[in-house]
């Protein structure tokens, strides 16, 4: 495809002269060891080029569209208006907030005040700026850019984001919200590339909250990549909401780290976009470990939403379970590839994955390619894909109870989606979703 | 497992991974179960010179004495395959082949034309009657009629008079080349064109022989039909082609079994099955594939490099394929149903067993167009010793396939931790009325299912016969009666040898 | 109130209705006994308005309303109500949700007013007595991991909440012990009155010893082939099937 390549070309000319940009305007920090990791990326992403749907990883998902836009790298300190920031907070926890402007860190906007001076949420380049040790020590080792050109490309852009080091023995008291806005403001569609780092000490709790949005109609990309190390024992819940505009381009990828006994547990939410791709790879890298994965997108219009999950199981006595659902209405084409490895020393592990999914309309489409790939003989694993439509049964109970046949619909839908919102632990969040995604159903 | 195998694994290791004395002695027997059908036979070839170029399709169509269309068909075959790239996302490796140091044509020395059975060279006879498979009618398989082919070229064909009589035709594809050109221009390549893939086009440029099915409208198969395959020359890549044909309303069902000789040298096996099943009609097709799967080391075995296809091209028509493949070391195959007709039926039922270093990676591809269409897929896949198995099926409901239901179920059995288990299901849902449910499990023998059987006095290893045959009942009621037998018997020498 | 006038129905192309009659007027309590595959509980699904039934002939007439017409919902709003054999789980689906929104449709098709949240639940907490449920089956989801015990006496308790004017048990004493069986038995006696009719599908007497039929029929392969008081049942409790068949020439 010869059109794809001039694009490619193309693009990969706009990296290297953007790159060359965002190192002059670097100053000192271009002195720093980060930046020989940016200029690797930024390498290696001219070499990957985009995605195309021969690449089996993208195969139903075509990029292209994207990149028809004129990109121009996002304004690094646009003005926003504290109050435009308060409709993306939650009842409750509008004083936890960490505000990501077009992938920087706001101190202005930013309310959450912590006392603890071991905690540390802050600016990420700030902490590239301190050298500080975890930084230094997890930052861009875990998400891959050899292999993954999104995660190239971020991480060749990676000024600023969010760091978040909670030493060992700490429970957090409240949920940290990361609140991302991408503000465009010429004609050109800006490219956000948050980064978030978070290191979890040992035996430490914490509940994380990413939401991404819009202040602003616009064909942005946010391209954002994050890296949440568990140690030994710790327990997070990491909730990810993607509520950007209809028109908007979202890729992210998220990359888990675990060490023994840590409990990992994932809420994937996609509402918002116009192609949407999420990355969340999950390694099991220490004994009893688990991991609970879970996902919700609704789509509408032309939406496209796909998600790769993929679950490295390296070591024997791991469990993972993992849950997505989508509703697909319209023209809207959903994805899911759900990946569930388990290596040759992963003796007893238990690795439980269904995706389920309803098609409102003809003109919907959704691929799922649920894989196993197993290499351990004492292992229980399962994986299951439906797709379909609400289960009938139910609908002529209702019915015969004299519930109308819409509202039933509407009550099974919900139900369906309830599912997923049920197992978020944060309740702020919970309760917002839950009267967000019903205001969908009652439309 | 082969000693040399065993070796590199430290003995205190090796008892944790293996756990009993006796388990291990099982094992240990399991993996070092020899092929039983390893043996040549020395018999006068015809081949061809080594290579592949236009003038060796030009040598193979002149042999078999092809009407024109079949040799403009072939070449333009082979133009496109040399156009094509081998394909590489099966999960298999192999080294690469070189399609220039193979023959393309070897047929047993025909001294004259055959008047009747019984003037087939007695080696030949004796061939067939080795493997099991006489083609003498008196000694004949009850109530199957045979089409042994060997080395691509067909033998000899049973009870074909007896056929006739209902007007079904089944000969080799040279036969029907000669005598019934219309249905073979009308058919070949209408299911699998030689567009479709590198080893479709492949086989349709140099294809030998096969077998040709027809079955008249409103016609049921009195009998099983069935090919026999064995390959036995050497160097020799064997290509042949089925087409099979049931009109409105017929019914058959269809048997292929398969064998080749021990050689340390990897051989090419590059088939093609066509299905057509118009209006009503029902075809099922078994398969018990036991190409040489290579020895303990992982060295020779056939490459199985296979395209089957059926469509359902009309109402109410239904394809049913049914394999156990425990042979090859390398498999590359997925027998699909395109269900085109309204309320057609496609099903696929597999077991695959591999052993030592065999790898399979096959499944299905059932593409919903019709309205009403249902499949059903059930598939077993069993690793042993250093095996990679896979499965890989495609399940796609079009935009107008109302009401289209599929089940999936695609389980997968380890037999110690040395090989791998790989699922990749597709599905894609265009169609909301679809009903789509995919489930796959991976497990291994239980120790206590074991145990359970030793206290009531049964041996570890046919223990983990009576389990394994168990696990793939599903499968197995699905072959007709003969063949769910041997598939048994074929399982447990398969697995000779293999647990953990 | 219901007039079944030789209907006909069959599932996949296999005729299971072959022609049923059957008249239940107001404060009458039937009772339709058969052996397994007679078509009870086809009958019942008939009734209800399940879609995957084929009409053959036949009508059926709900005070004088062609039913048969009606979508499920609008029976349950016309005051049908089925107690379901297997009554189905609901993931994620409230009971108390499930049952509100339930009342509240059936009562603005009557015309009545919609009860608020305390209303509701002043209601349910009373009915609830009615068959011994515990409230906390209120938040958990219709059905979900209820015992065999809990769905039926859950199907009861909507009964007593929606009030039907007919009510259809489907084989409602199948999988119960003989306490939840007294129980359930209570409930349905408790709500019947002049201006309610009960169809009861049942395969053995034992639930006619609760509930007492003033009529009973049996059903053989799709037909009404005896019918009479309440001593039929113990007559064929007695008896079995088998006589009966024989009476009316029917293969067994």
């Amino acid at each position: 495809m010869p059109q794809r390549a001039i694009l490619d070309h193309e693009f990969i000319d706009w990296t290297k002269s953007s790159f060359q940009l965002l190192e002059n305007g670097l100053n000192g920090s271009a002195r720093l060891p980060f930046h020989g990791v940016r200029k690797a990326a930024v390498a290696q992403f001219a070499k990957l080029g985009l995605p195309t749907t021969r690449d089996e990883e993208w195969k139903y998902t075509n990029v292209l569209p994207i990149f028809k836009n004129q990109f121009a790298l996002a304004n690094q300190e646009p003005v926003v208006a504290k109050n435009a920031i308060d409709a993306f907070g939650f009842e409750g926890l509008r004083d936890k907030m960490i505000v990501l402007v077009n992938g920087r860190f706001s101190k202005e906007l930013s309310t959450l005040a912590i006392d603890d001076s071991t905690v540390k949420v802050g600016s990420l380049s700030d902490a590239i700026a301190r050298g500080e040790k975890a930084v230094q020590e997890h930052l861009s080792r875990y998400a891959d850019f050899n292999s993954e050109p999104f995660v190239a490309l971020n991480t060749a852009f990676t000024l600023d984001g969010t760091f978040i080091h909670i030493p060992d023995d700490i429970s957090m008291p409240h949920p940290i919200h990361l609140c991302h806005i991408v503000v465009a403001e010429d004609a050109a569609a800006a490219i956000a590339s948050p980064r978030t780092l978070m290191v979890v000490g040992k035996n430490s709790q914490v509940h994380l909250i990413e939401s991404y949005h819009t202040l602003e109609e616009s064909a942005h990309l946010t391209n954002a990549v994050t890296e949440v190390v568990l140690e030994q024992g710790a327990t997070v819940e990491h909730i990810k909401m993607q509520l950007e505009s209809k028109s908007a381009y979202h890729i992210a990828a998220s990359t888990v780290h675990q060490a023994e006994k840590s409990c990992f547990s994932s809420v994937n939410i996609d509402l918002g976009g116009a192609i949407v791709r999420n990355n969340l790879n999950v390694v099991l890298n220490g004994e009893n470990a688990e991991s609970h994965l879970y996902g919700f997108f609704r789509t509408t219009g032309s939406q496209l939403i796909d998600n790769h999950t993929f679950i490295d199981h390296a070591v024997p006595n791991c469990e993972s379970n993992e849950l997505y659902k989508g509703i697909l209405d319209d023209s809207s084409k959903g994805v899911f590839n759900g990946k569930v490895l388990v290596r040759q020393d992963a003796q007893k592990t238990n690795a439980f994955q269904e995706s389920k999914c309803l098609l409102l309309t003809d003109d919907a489409v959704m691929y799922a390619k649920p894989q196993l790939e197993i290499f351990a003989d004492d292992v229980k694993c399962s994986h299951g894909a439906t797709v379909g439509q609400l289960d009938e049964d139910a609908q002529f109970y209702l019915r015969s109870r004299g519930i109308g046949e819409e509202k039933a619909n509407s009550i099974l839908r919900h139900a369906f989606a309830s599912d997923i919102f049920e197992r978020i632990e944060v309740a702020e969040v919970r309760d917002m979703l839950e009267s967000l995604v019903f205001e969908h159903f009652n439309d | 497992m082969s000693d040399a195998a065993m070796k590199e694994l430290p003995k205190s290791d090796y008892d944790d991974k293996f756990g009993s004395q006796e388990q291990q002695e099982t094992i240990e027997r399991i993996t070092k179960s020899e092929y039983k059908w390893g043996w040549t036979t020395d018999i006068e070839m015809e081949t061809a010179p080594k290579g592949l170029n236009e003038e060796i399709i030009h040598f193979i169509s002149q042999k078999k004495n092809e009407p024109a269309f079949m040799l403009e068909w072939r070449l333009k075959a082979f133009r496109h395959w040399q156009k094509m790239e081998e394909p590489r996302w099966p999960n298999v490796q192999y080294n690469n082949i070189d399609y220039q140091n193979a023959y393309y044509y070897a047929a047993p020395k025909k001294q004259k034309q055959l008047k009747s059975l019984d003037e087939v060279d007695p080696k030949l006879r004796e061939t067939f009657d080795k493997l099991g498979i006489s083609i003498t009618e008196q000694k004949r398989l009850t109530g199957v009629a045979v089409d042994a082919v060997m080395d691509s070229v067909s033998v000899a064909t049973t009870f074909k008079a007896e056929l006739a009589k209902h007007g079904i035709i089944f000969c080799s594809f040279s036969e029907a080349v000669q005598n019934h050109p219309e249905l073979v221009k009308k058919y070949i390549g209408s299911v699998v064109p030689y567009t479709d893939n590198f080893y479709a086009a492949l086989n349709s440029a140099v294809f030998s022989d096969g077998s040709f099915c027809y079955i008249p409208k409103g016609v049921r198969c009195p009998m099983e039909l069935s090919t026999y395959f064995r390959i036995n020359a050497a160097n020799t890549g064997q290509f042949e082609r089925t087409l099979i044909v049931a009109e409105e309303g017929a019914y058959v069902s269809y048997l292929e079994g398969c064998t080749a000789p021990m050689r340390d040298e990897n051989q090419l096996h590059a088939a093609v099955v066509e299905i057509v099943a118009h209006k009503g009609a029902e075809v099922k097709y078994s398969t018990v594939q036991n190409w040489y799967p290579g020895d303990a080391e992982g060295k020779g075995g056939i490459y199985n490099f296979v395209t089957k296809r059926g469509i359902c091209l009309d109402d109410n028509a239904k394809i049913s394929w049914t394999q156990v493949e425990t042979g090859s070391a390398v498999t590359w195959k997925y027998p699909s149903v395109i269900l085109k007709g309204d309320n057609t039926v496609g099903e696929f039922y597999s077991v695959a067993l591999t052993n030592n270093f065999q790898q399979a990676d096959t499944g299905t591809k059932m593409i919903h167009l019709g309205k009403n269409t249902r499949s059903t897929i059930i598939s077993k896949g069993i690793s042993a010793g250093k095996s990679q198995n896979s499965y890989r099926g495609l399940v796609r409901v079009g935009k107008n396939a109302e009401n289209a239901r599929n089940f999936s179920q695609c389980d997968s059995l380890l037999i110690g931790d040395r090989c791998g288990a790989h699922t990749f299901p597709y599905l894609e849902v265009h169609n909301k009325s679809a009903k789509i449910e995919h489930e796959a499990t991976t497990s291994k023998v239980g120790e206590d299912q074991i145990f359970y059987c030793n206290q009531r006095g049964i041996s570890t290893e046919d223990a983990i016969g009576i389990i394994v045959n168990g696990y793939c009942k599903e499968v197995f009621k699905e072959l007709p009666m003969e063949f769910a037998v041997e598939a048994q018997k074929l399982l447990a020498i398969s697995l000779e040898g293999s647990v953990g | 109130m219901l007039e079944i006038k030789n209907l006909e129905a069959s599932i996949e192309g296999n005729k299971i209705l072959r022609g049923i009659d059957l008249k239940v007027n107001a404060g009458e309590v039937h009772a339709i006994m058969g052996p397994n595959g007679s078509g009870k509980s086809t009958l019942a699904n008939v009734l209800a308005g399940r879609e995957e039934y084929e009409i053959d002939g036949g009508e059926v007439l709900y005070n004088g309303d062609d039913l048969l017409d009606m979508s499920p919902e609008d029976r349950a709003r016309a005051g049908v109500f089925m107690a379901f054999q297997y009554p189905v789980e609901i993931p994620g689906v409230t009971n108390a949700h499930f049952l509100k929104t339930a009342l509240n449709e059936i009562r603005e098709a009557r015309g009545e007013e919609k009860l608020d949240a305390v209303e509701f639940l002043a209601l349910v907490k009373e009915r609830m007595k009615l068959v011994e449920l515990d409230q906390k089956l209120l938040n958990r989801s219709v059905n979900e991991g209820f015992s065999g015990g809990e769905k039926k006496r859950n199907e009861i308790f909507q009964m007593a909440v929606l009030e039907p004017k007919l009510t259809i048990m489907d084989e409602t004493d199948s999988g119960l012990d003989i306490d939840a069986l007294r129980i359930v038995s209570n409930g349905v006696n408790k709500l019947k009155n002049p201006n309610s009719a009960t169809l009861v599908i049942t395969h053995y007497q034992r639930l006619l010893n609760y509930i007492v039929p003033d009529f009973v029929h049996v059903l053989v392969n799709g037909r009404i082939v005896e019918s009479g008081g309440k001593e039929l049942a113990l007559k064929l409790e007695e008896h079995g099937y088998d006589w009966v068949k024989e009476a009316n020439n029917v293969a067994a």
